[in-house]
């Protein structure tokens, strides 16, 4: 089997873990721009562990900068105002679209939810179809 | 406090996963999502290697009344297919295949201190706090 795809099995299953931990633990789906988006909205008792959450993330991301300082390879070389764009979108469309990848993809299919099914199959499609669209267009190459 | 804790322990672990998996390559995003070109399949195996182990997990875990840290469960029960569902996904699915981030490896990105993954995460909380204007105003979510 291809490496890259054991890694990606493996990284996987890491991640499956981790939303099994927050499930066990807190009571919660992993589900990381709703996460996020609550820091935004500020509730009383509600923000810290969001923020620690979000921590987390960055200092697991300093580790593997450390340990494989490769996993951030391979950053695309469209321009500035696409970036913003592109962050633009999936925050909009993350929040009206409750979910993203962790949310819908990974902890809402994993309890078989009708909408996280839905939600992914559609995010993925649009992303297929943005892909080949902007490829045509000369955005990505 | 303790639940703080905990969730930065499982932000650390998700943002291991990511690392190990190829998530943060903007470039195998974009080569998974391009499907009529070289198709790059490999993170097609993440979520199967998410999913394969939280489909058990999440029975064995949901068997107990209450979780370890918390006194109630709060897992999403909604059911209905609403037009922000779609078009909300519709919406996240153009620009994750525009910039190849999703929100959790965007997050744990900013640790390279490269200058996309953060310009990325400021666009991507502008663009949040754009859908709670614009909530605000035409009550998409109801």
């Amino acid at each position: 089997m291809n490496p890259d795809w054991i890694n990606a099995l493996m990284g996987g299953a890491v991640i499956g873990l981790s939303v099994s931990l927050m499930l066990l633990l807190n009571g919660r789906v992993t589900g990381i721009s709703g996460i996020i988006n609550g820091i935004l909205t500020p509730a009383k008792g509600d923000t810290a562990w969001r923020v620690l959450f979000a921590l987390g993330l960055i200092v697991g991301g300093f580790v593997i900068n450390y340990v494989k300082p490769d996993s951030f390879m391979g950053q695309l070389a469209t321009s500035d105002f696409t970036v913003v764009a592109a962050g633009l979108l999936v925050g909009f469309g993350t929040i009206m679209g409750s979910g993203c990848t962790s949310g819908h993809g990974v902890c809402g299919i994993s309890r078989l939810s009708p909408r996280s099914i839905i939600a992914t199959v559609t995010f993925i499609a649009a992303g297929v179809i943005a892909v080949y669209t902007f490829r045509l267009m000369g955005v990505l190459s | 406090m303790k639940n703080a804790i905990a969730a930065f322990a499982v932000g650390f672990i998700f943002a291991l996963g990511l690392g190990v998996s190829g998530m943060t390559q903007p470039q195998k995003v974009v080569g998974f999502l391009n499907l009529f070109g070289a198709w790059d399949p490999s993170l097609m195996f993440v979520m199967m290697g998410a999913i394969g182990v939280h489909f058990f997990t999440y029975k064995v875990i949901r068997q107990r009344t209450s979780p370890l840290l918390a006194s109630t469960w709060q897992v999403p029960t909604k059911k209905d297919i609403t037009p922000s569902l779609i078009f909300g996904s519709v919406l996240f699915g153009i620009g994750w295949g525009l910039a190849g981030f999703c929100p959790g490896p965007a997050i744990a990105s900013v640790a390279s201190m490269g200058s996309r993954p953060i310009m990325f995460l400021v666009s991507m909380l502008v663009g949040m706090y754009f859908f709670k204007l614009a909530d605000h105003k035409f009550k998409f979510k109801r």
